[in-house]
């Protein structure tokens, strides 16, 4: 999906600053949402992709306002609420009634966790085809829509670049995320340069990134 | 699938925090000490020291360092560092004539078993946004200026591969001792934004 998650290119971000000594997390709740939001998909039942895919479904001003482990506790919430472990509004209306407040908390829903085949832990698999492009190869990301999941930045569509390196296949993020199926695939690193992705003024560099088989044609 | 939907009133995060916590605590879902030894694990095991140690052994064993450019993975694991966020680690060397910086765009990746988990400026929309589009001035704001002359090779995390940058070995450090030049490393050398210096 094209979302305020896809931030290469962006313009209009300012500058960065380093912060010194900066501690692992600088508030005791990051931590909390950092374990929770890490837990949040085998409670679920859901997945990595499923949970990056609810990390882009948050409201753009809340994606921004709630910060890095604000949005992973939100979006722990989303993914437990989908699956009905717990009820719309209950994290909602027990942090209401935590600072203070005196409201009702909904009823428990009932579980409604994805039904869909794994093919193991983690995200490399093995496959048996043969890889469709070799080290070398001038390819052009397809200019690929979707309301859904991708892990192919809106920068690179529809860019041609060279195969740099193939690596280890991978379930596809894209399917894998919606409990479609895992969809594994070739893996490729590839190069683009500057002036193909951001036009001749561009600051002289390379990019390289991975990109799954299905989002790549031959040139 | 009803997503979130924006409101001005929402309770602040640390009690959303603990509201979640205490809504699956009791249904036996999270344990507070199960939470707290996560926690720690990332505050006191996991971090940039680790990654440290392997550029200290890359930069004093020839054969180790060939071993890590051809196998991170497999080269980071025999120091005893592996785990989420590491399924496949590449490493990439930085030379006279080649400088390469990481980032991801989309989300935040990050190699977790070598450097633990990400700083603020890794995750700040500035830093995603203008690192594939320019590094030199970004990198030049970040205090690193690069001689033109040098090749700028930005990787952007996009799949499950996640990337150590090998920085070069500071003049001045030969008689250092693998452990004294791994207290030299820094974390924003091995992500790319900075040189290590000799101290």
């Amino acid at each position: 999906m094209d979302g305020i998650h896809d931030m290469g290119g962006m313009q209009g971000w300012g500058s960065v600053a380093i912060a010194p000594d900066e501690p692992v997390f600088r508030e005791h709740w990051h931590g909390r949402a950092f374990a929770m939001g890490a837990m949040s998909m085998g409670l679920s039942g859901t997945n990595l992709d499923a949970f990056r895919h609810g990390l882009e479904r948050l409201h753009p001003y809340d994606y921004l306002a709630d910060g890095y482990y604000g949005r992973w506790l939100a979006c722990a919430e989303t993914l437990l609420v989908d699956s009905g472990v717990l009820a719309p509004g209950a994290v909602e209306a027990r942090a209401r009634n935590l600072a203070g407040e005196s409201v009702a908390e909904p009823e428990d829903v009932e579980e409604n966790k994805p039904v869909y085949e794994r093919g193991g832990a983690g995200s490399l698999r093995e496959i048996d085809d043969p890889p469709a492009f070799s080290v070398g190869d001038r390819v052009r990301a397809k200019e690929i829509r979707t309301d859904g999941h991708t892990r192919m930045p809106g920068y690179v569509r529809g860019r041609t670049g060279t195969i740099h390196a193939l690596r280890p296949a991978a379930l596809l993020p894209d399917t894998n995320a919606h409990f479609e199926g895992e969809n594994p695939q070739h893996v490729y690193t590839v190069e683009f340069d500057s002036t193909e992705l951001w036009g001749p003024d561009a600051e002289a560099s390379k990019l390289r990134i991975d990109l799954f088989e299905s989002y790549l044609e031959a040139t | 699938m009803a997503d979130h939907s924006h409101t001005t009133d929402r309770p602040p995060p640390a009690v959303r925090a603990e509201a979640l916590e205490s809504l699956l605590a009791e249904r036996g879902l999270v344990k507070s000490e199960v939470l707290d030894g996560f926690i720690n694990r990332f505050v006191n095991d996991v971090g940039p020291m680790n990654g440290a140690k392997v550029v200290a052994k890359a930069w004093t064993d020839d054969d180790y360092r060939a071993q890590l450019l051809a196998d991170g993975t497999g080269a980071i694991k025999e120091l005893g560092f592996a785990g989420p966020q590491g399924e496949h680690i590449v490493v990439v060397e930085n030379s006279d004539d080649v400088h390469n910086v990481v980032v991801c765009t989309l989300c935040s990746c990050y190699p977790w078993p070598v450097l633990g988990l990400p700083p603020e400026w890794y995750k700040d929309p500035a830093y995603r946004s203008r690192m594939v589009r320019e590094p030199r001035t970004l990198l030049s704001e970040m205090g690193l200026d690069l001689d033109d002359g040098v090749e700028v090779r930005v990787w952007d995390s996009s799949a499950e591969n996640r990337y150590l940058v090998l920085p070069q070995r500071p003049d001045g450090t030969d008689g250092l001792a693998e452990d004294e030049l791994a207290a030299l490393v820094t974390r924003d050398a091995m992500v790319g934004v900075a040189k290590v210096s000799a101290g």
